[in-house]
Formats: structure tokens, sequence, C-alpha cells
């Protein structure tokens, strides 16, 4: 099967790192961070799905590239 | 807690959004290779390694399972980890290094399948009959679990929440099969860790780090064996009960057996690929408890700290409901954004949970109960419109038992119940099918038979607490022929009623194999029994991957795991 989890794995992390990390940035200093004892946890945890999503797509990428 | 305690907003809604888009799409890309019943409901040798682990990880880590956890971390504390640490590894290497091989080598494409080749036809119909009931009820019980709780939490409508659910499970399932199933449970268990992990890194950064929340804590909720054995003992249960009930018989009846998981090890693209699953999926499920069970004991912590405003919520009872710990936790810290990841993850682990289920009761249906005793020789797109078939089928008894779990009281704690007389024995039948030869037909279904039989008679005669003369408790805890032996919590009991079933079962499938002749040849039976079987040649791969490396490795990192937390 030339299916590979892979890319949905990043699509959907690279989204959601993206959506996380473009909200946390504008809300940044939001009255709804004083649940998350004042850490702007959005901008910081989206990032980190961000690089990850971003690497299994490059992860994805490239084992299709060696392919013929 | 009240209804509609925590409030999605439009960007929850769309990380949610987005999960089913993607999920529903990996279906519509899978069907093109969904071109006979086998790729529908076996997808044999056709998925990665490091997917049929983390899917053989995730297709327990049911949403029931991450809430019970909790649950469990809040009311016993590190003990909860016996398990995993006891209760599921050693049984994952086993199932990886001794009974794989028989599973992934012979011609069985299930595990009752597999009975019926070793032993006969009416050991594998006992099975296969119980795995379905099994299957299609727990289905039923996630679906109710997560309509419930959506209604709970976000106030949205029971019905609704209970069929949009049951209409994108059925949505990918019936495009992708089994495959669908597998690659959505791998997403499933990255929104899992990624989702809930920032819960736990907040929550201990609120408490002071690990100390911080030990300092508010009972001193036995930081052991995993320390107070096993005194009066201190949270779960009430003595270290005999422990190891050889939950770590031997429960864990082992579980892991080894249960077609569930194994179905996913027997997707994998060789031997090597097959015996590795398990491995890899014992290193994060090592890791687990820090992801689930460490919840429950913030929750308990936070309640301690000064001016937190924090309390476990209350259920529809009035009293202290332990199962909506992670739920109220996620609506205490997380903002939107990360609330609606959470709840993503929350949601998608119920989903997939009722997909796993209704992928193994599509293939039991199929195979073990259809073509075996229904209609046997058809072709193979016949048996493929019977595996879709039965796909919609297990999805509409699953909505019919969730109902029933709404209106009945207490009726899953019985099917529970009866589940667990009819599995507690299950793994002596295997352990001899499997390296005793000698071992019947005859003497597996009989012997199974009265492991069942002794269990119920056990629940009987047992109670989980001590009663004083003319006290009672209802008959669903046990005792119902009298209190004749009392333990101090239903944990020990459920345990040592397991350990019975299974000595029983273990005992008389010996005796009656020895009275009754063996129908199968050493011939018929090579592949299937380990010692008629040729040791399968593993030099053409390095040490380093060969299963019984990578087992002693995981088994050694698990012993260093239970000494940390002595």
């Amino acid at each position: 099967m030339d299916f590979d989890l892979r890319f949905p794995i990043g699509i959907l992390f690279t989204a959601y790192g993206a959506i996380l990390t473009v909200f946390g940035a504008v809300s940044n200093g939001s009255e709804i961070y004083k649940k998350s004892l004042g850490d702007n946890i959005n901008l910081q945890w989206g990032i980190l799905l961000l690089v990850f999503g971003v690497f299994m797509l490059t992860l994805a990428i490239r084992a299709r590239r060696k392919k013929p | 807690m009240n209804t509609n305690t925590i409030n999605l907003t439009a960007l929850d809604y769309s990380i949610l959004g987005i999960y089913i888009l993607v999920v529903i799409g990996i279906g519509f890309v899978l069907k093109r290779h969904m071109k006979s019943a086998s790729d529908f409901l076996l997808s044999r040798g056709t998925i990665p390694v490091w997917v049929t682990g983390l899917a053989f990880l995730s297709a327990n880590l049911g949403a029931q399972e991450v809430i019970g956890m909790a649950a469990s971390g809040a009311k016993y504390g590190l003990m909860t980890s016996q398990f995993y640490w006891l209760g599921a590894i050693p049984a994952m290497i086993f199932l990886a290094v001794f009974m794989m091989p028989f599973y992934y080598g012979s011609r069985a494409r299930s595990v009752p399948e597999y009975l019926a080749l070793r032993f006969d036809e009416k050991t594998r119909g006992l099975n296969a009959a119980a795995f379905a009931v099994m299957t299609v009820a727990s289905s039923g019980a996630s679906l109710h679990a997560l309509a419930a709780l959506l209604h709970l939490l976000l106030g949205w409508n029971y019905n609704v929440s209970l069929i949009a659910t049951s209409i994108v499970v059925l949505a990918y399932v019936l495009k992708g099969g089994l495959s669908s199933a597998i690659y959505t449970e791998v997403l499933q268990f990255f929104l899992i860790v990624l989702g809930f992990a920032p819960l736990v890194i907040i929550g201990l950064n609120d408490l002071g780090g690990w100390s911080g929340m030990m300092s508010k804590l009972p001193e036995t909720y930081a052991h995993s064996w320390k107070y096993v054995d005194t009066t201190n003992n949270p779960m009430g249960v003595e270290w005999f009960a422990l190891v050889f009930g939950l770590g031997f018989v429960l864990s082992f009846g579980y892991w080894c057996t249960d077609f569930l998981v194994i179905q996913r090890a027997m997707a994998a693209k060789n031997m090597g690929d097959a015996r590795r699953t398990p491995i890899i999926a014992a290193v994060p499920k090592m890791l687990f408890p820090f992801i689930v069970i460490v919840p429950g004991m913030i929750a308990l912590a936070l309640m301690e700290k000064a001016g937190s405003g924090y309390t476990i919520p209350n259920g529809v009872t009035g009293e202290t409901d332990y199962n909506l710990v992670i739920p109220s936790l996620i609506a205490h810290y997380l903002p939107t954004g990360l609330l609606g990841l959470a709840m993503t993850a929350l949601m998608a682990s119920f989903m997939s949970g009722m997909a796993g289920n209704v992928t193994a009761f599509n293939t039991v249906w199929t195979y073990d109960i259809y073509q075996s005793y229904i209609a046997s020789g058809k072709s193979d797109s016949h048996y493929m419109w019977m595996a879709k078939f039965a796909t919609v089928g297990g999805i509409i008894i699953s909505i019919g038992f969730a109902y029933v779990a709404k209106n009945v009281d207490n009726i899953m704690d019985f099917l529970q119940l009866v589940f667990g007389f009819v599995n507690a024995p299950v793994f002596a039948t295997f352990l001899l099918g499997m390296f005793w030869k000698r071992a019947t037909g005859h003497g597996a279904f009989f012997g199974l038979l009265c492991g069942t039989m002794a269990a119920i008679i056990f629940h009987g005669i047992s109670s989980p607490m001590p009663l004083t003369a003319g006290e009672t408790v209802p008959w669903i805890k046990g005792a119902w022929l009298g209190a004749h032996i009392t333990y101090t919590s239903s944990m020990a009991q459920n345990f040592w009623l397991a350990i019975v079933a299974w000595s029983v079962c273990f005992v008389m499938t010996i005796v009656i194999s020895l009275f009754t002749k063996r129908i199968r040849t050493d011939e018929e039976l090579k592949g299937l029994v380990y010692t008629l079987t040729p040791k399968i040649k593993e030099a053409n791969e390095p040490v380093w991957v060969r299963p019984a490396f990578l087992g002693v490795i995981v088994l050694a990192a698990a012993v260093i795991l239970n000494i940390i937390f002595w």
C-alpha cells in the first residue's frame, strides 16, 4: 500500500500548530491566559505542534522523493 | 458540575472539524485499496510496524481507559501504575516473543479461528460468540459515555451527539475498513499525547512540580509497591492477588488473547514486524501513567491547594464523580484553542475506541460466524458485501446498546460482570493450546465452561467488603450465595475471582484432555503448537531488532520504573 500516514499526521498538526500559533500571537496578554497561570500556552504549544507537523511532512516528502 | 461548564468557541469547533475532515479523508484515500474482503477485514501484510505498534496501544486506549485511569489516579495514586508496569508490559512481551508466531504464522485470520484450527468448532463458536457480543456492547458503552459527557459538559443534545459520532465512525470504517481504523488510532494516539500533555505540564507547574504535588497528597500515593500488604494499602489488595491475579491471569488473558489488539499485529508486513508490534506498543504504554494517571493526582492535590477554587465535580448522583477528573481539569486550565485540542483528543479516543470494536466485530462475525456456520463457500465479493453489512449492523447494534445503557440502570455493570466471568479463564485455554500438544477440543471447551462456572460461583460466595450479621451487598457486587469469603475491596475480589477461574480452567482442561482422544494429528498441529512448530529463522535479522532481545530491554526498563516509583 502506498499510503503514508506521516502525510495526514503532518497535515493535521501543521494546521493545528499554525492555527494555535496565530491565535496565540493575536491574543497575547489576554484575560483567557489567567487559567493557564499567565502563560500564553496557545502560542508555546502551537509552535511545538507546528514543528512536529512540519517534521512529519518533511519525512513523508523525503520518503516519496526517494521512490521513483 | 452544571451543564454547559465548558464553552467552546468557533476556534475550538474548527479544531474538531479539521480532525473529522482528516479521518474521513483517510477513509476515502484508503477506499481504492479495498479490493477484497480480506483487504477490508484484515489488511494483512500492508501496514508498517510503527503504525501497527502504536495502533496496538491505542486500540486499548479508548476514552474510558483514559478517563478511568485518571479516576483511579485520584482514588489510589501511583499504585494505579500497576495496571501498566505489572498488568500490561510483561504480557505484551510474552505475546511478542512466544505467542505471536502461532497467530501470525498459522492460517488463522482471527483469534477464534486459531481455536478452530487448534481445537475444534465448538471452542471457536464459544469464543467467537462471546467476543462478538462483547465488542458491540463495549462499542455501545463507549458511545453512551461520549454522548452523556458531551451533554453534561457542552450541553449538546444526547441523541444528536450519539448519531453524529456514529456517522463519522461509519463513514471512515465503511470506506477504509480495518486500515482506516488502524490509521486513525495512530492519529488519536498523537492527539491524546499532544492534547493532554499541556494539562500535566500546567498542573505540575501550578502545584510546584512533582514534589509540590506530592506534599499535598497522602504518602501512599507516591508509591507503586511500597504499601501493598499494609493496612494503608489504597487498593486493598495483597501482593499475591496483585501479581498472580492482575499481573498474570487478567493481564495475559487480555493482551495475549483479545482479538481487538492482536488484529492490529496481524496486519503487519511480516512475522518479525508482527512480533515487534506489541514491543513497540510497550514503550509508550510504559510512559502513559504520566499522561493518564498523574492528572488524577494533580486534581486531588489541587483540591488541597489554598485558593485554587477547584474541586472534583459531583456526578448526577450528587457524589464526587472521579470520572470527571479529566474534563474538569481541561475546563480549569486550558484556554480556548488548547481547550478545543484537548476536547478533540477526548472525542477522538471515544470514536477510535468504537471503530476498533466495530472492525474486530465485523471480522469475527464475517469469518468466524457467518462463513463458518451460516454460509460457507461463497465468493469473495459476497463476503465483502457481508463485511460491509456487518460494519453497518455493528454500528446500529452499538447504538441500540447505548440506549439500553442509558435507560437500564446497572446494565453495563452487569455485562462487564458477565464478560469478566467469560474472560477470566480464557488464558488457560490458550496457554495449554499453544504449549501442550495433548490438550484436546473437548478439554478446551469444557475446561472453559468449568472456569466460567467457577467464576460465577465464586462471585456468589464472595463479598468485596467485610459484612456484619444481617448486612448485605447488592447482588451485582457478589455474595448472593452468602458472604463466605470477604475482601476489603472489589478489586481484590475481582483479582481472586480471576485466579480461581483460571486455575479451575487450567486443571479441568488438563484432566478432561487426558480422558479424551486427540482428533488433531501432529501434522495438523504444525504451526499451532510450540513443540511441533519449526523454530523461526531469525539469522537474517541483526540481533538488536530480534523480538526476544527488544523484549528483554523493554522489560528491564519496566523493572527500572518499578524501582524508581517503588
